[in-house]
């Protein structure tokens, strides 16, 4: 089962809530743990794992053979990205523009475009105490991380694995849905906050958007006002797990602890969490899915 | 004219409840919030809006069925897997993804029959408005959508041009989560970045890899801690890293719940100088009031 952690607002509680979920879960079945948010990946921060294997991430992005092109011009006509201009015989390639969707180099009439391989990210990857984990990084400065997190995603081992969590990045954009595609189950984290109810609602509207049954993890609760959970209530939105605001557990994050480890009773609670993802994934699939 | 940045990394950091004070302490400036795919602002500047806009950032490819024989030509041409031969029978079989889809068009140029065309497709919304503090420009991206460094762009263009026309003396713009395309387009050109972080090992990762970027792009930047008290030997971490990097911390916020019932509340956590409310005024509002003395100077 692939679960995908998510939320519309930053700094809700994601990495918490994927890193104390794997870390519950690692004695009882084979746990792998992807951090997607490739922008920001935090949840090393947390588990500490020992990454034995990096790969690169490549894009492939256009070479002009000078001595063959005839300066016609197709290539920056076909490119959606302006990432190849023709002035005559003169093109310019502008890689961090390239999608790397192949176009200029395939409708070529001179057959003047190769490729070659752009690093745009990384992925390393390895175990943190018995969960397989995996990370992404995109490079600094680079503008495209969705390739980034479907290389991440590509390390899921299905077969071997019984559960798969992913660490998704903020927001409700193409790296969002790079990450959250396929899964399972999402988990929506938020905070009792009208900016955590303003992006819960957009953040649910992408679980719809992809067909993904869902649930709410409602973080600092406590704090800020009721409007959250009227919410929750009033559209049948399952709320999974409330973690009041405790200063004790903000200092415990802060420093880059282990909830579960540090609090029996959040143990507890990150164990009813997963009894509760359990059951609405199964139901929510034949819900959504209709019978295979 | 001066246009400041307000960043991160990391999100939930406070961004945009500074940007909300330095909406009530500055003077004779537009507001813009670029996080536009989980834009926020507008939640404490409750905006009139004036103008809405469509955004149409990309284009999708779109199949005529009758034209379509099945050959599978642009299901091997896509890259991104958004073209699949699905279930079902002859020519109706093939199917585009339109999330998956990048809008690179190369299958509308492969195919045969010239069966695929790329349609513009609304990715969102963008939005003049007046405040009580002022004029914003804000955005809202279509769920799910792509192109938000391009709507970026879009919210700054407009923002700078109604500087101009209006004489202003800043733009002061709340700017996305992470590194990547929209914060990017964010960050292009800026007269100062203000990185805002916490002291949590997150917050520190995090502001190292926006500060990279920063200096990738050249751009001037300033720390500001924010919630310092959660844990003040990581916040004194922070201020040693910054002192050998040669970054000014222009302000340490502290945790103060004043400022997360003003959230709840819905209004920013300063109250105008003029309004007699000062007295009352709590630790965390009033150094968000430092702060915008040192951000402003520095600005000058």
């Amino acid at each position: 089962m692939v679960i995908a952690v998510a939320s519309g607002k930053g700094g809700t509680g994601k990495t918490t809530i994927a890193v104390n979920l794997a870390l519950t879960l690692e004695r009882d079945m084979p746990v792998q743990l992807l951090d997607c948010d490739v922008e920001e990946p935090n949840a090393h921060l947390f588990l500490h794992p020992l990454l034995d294997v990096s790969e690169k991430v490549t894009l492939p992005v256009p070479v002009v053979d000078h001595s063959k092109c005839n300066g016609c011009g197709r290539c920056s006509e076909v490119c959606a990205f302006n990432a190849i201009i023709a002035i005559g015989t003169h093109v310019m390639v502008f890689p961090e523009l390239c999608h790397g969707c192949g176009g200029c180099s395939r409708f070529c009439p001179m057959s003047a475009i190769s490729e070659e391989p752009r690093e745009i990210g990384v992925v390393e990857s390895g175990h943190a105490g018995q969960i397989e984990f995996v990370q992404g990084r995109v490079n600094v400065g680079n503008p495209l991380a969705p390739p980034v997190v479907r290389a991440v995603k590509s390390k899921i081992d299905a077969r071997q694995v019984k559960v798969v969590i992913i660490d998704a990045p903020p927001g409700t954009s193409c790296p969002v849905v790079a990450s959250l595609k396929d899964s399972d189950f999402c988990v929506l984290v938020t905070e009792p906050t009208p900016f955590g109810l303003n992006d819960l609602v957009l953040a649910i509207d992408v679980a719809k958007e992809l067909d993904i049954p869902f649930g709410v993890v409602i973080n600092r609760s406590g704090l800020g006002n009721k409007d959250l959970l009227t919410y929750c209530r009033r559209e049948k939105v399952p709320v999974l797990l409330e973690i009041p605001f405790d200063r004790r557990y903000a200092a415990c994050y802060a420093r880059g602890g282990r909830l579960v480890e540090e609090f029996p009773e959040l143990k507890e609670a990150f164990r009813r969490l997963w009894q509760r993802i359990r059951a609405l994934a199964t139901t929510g699939q034949t819900e959504f899915r209709g019978p295979s | 004219m001066k246009e400041l940045l307000v960043i991160s990394g990391k999100g939930g950091t406070g961004k945009t409840s500074l940007v909300g004070g330095f909406a009530v302490l500055a003077e004779n400036k537009v507001l813009a919030d670029c996080d536009v795919d989980a834009a926020d602002l507008h939640l404490l500047l409750k905006p009139t809006v004036r103008e809405t806009r469509e955004f149409y950032g990309s284009k999708k490819a779109v199949l005529d069925h009758e034209r379509c024989t099945g050959c599978g030509v642009c299901v091997e041409a896509c890259r991104f897997g958004a073209i699949n031969m699905g279930k079902g029978h002859g020519n109706t079989k093939v199917q585009i993804d339109p999330i998956s889809c990048e809008g690179c068009a190369v299958c509308s140029y492969a195919c045969p029959r010239g069966a695929i065309t790329m349609k513009d497709n609304l990715s969102g919304y963008w939005f003049t408005s007046d405040t009580p503090y002022g004029p914003l420009v804000h955005a809202r991206l279509g769920v799910a959508e792509e192109n938000s460094g391009k709507l970026v762009t879009q919210v700054r263009r407009t923002a700078r041009s109604m500087a101009e026309d209006q004489g202003l003396d800043y733009i002061i713009t709340d700017g996305p989560p992470g590194i990547g395309c929209p914060v990017i387009s964010s960050i292009s050109g800026v007269d100062l970045a203000l990185i805002v972080t916490e002291p949590t090992v997150a917050g520190t990762h995090d502001m190292e890899r926006i500060l990279q970027l920063a200096r990738h792009f050249d751009t001037k930047t300033m720390v500001c801690i924010n919630k310092y008290d959660l844990d003040e030997g990581k916040a004194e971490e922070i201020e040693r890293y910054c002192h050998d990097e040669g970054i000014q911390v222009a302000g340490k916020i502290p945790f103060d719940e004043e400022l997360v019932n003003a959230l709840a509340r819905g209004v920013p956590a300063v109250t105008p100088a003029d309004s007699g409310f000062n007295q009352r005024e709590g630790r965390a509002s009033k150094a968000i009031r430092e702060l915008w003395m040192k951000v402003s100077s520095c600005l000058e």
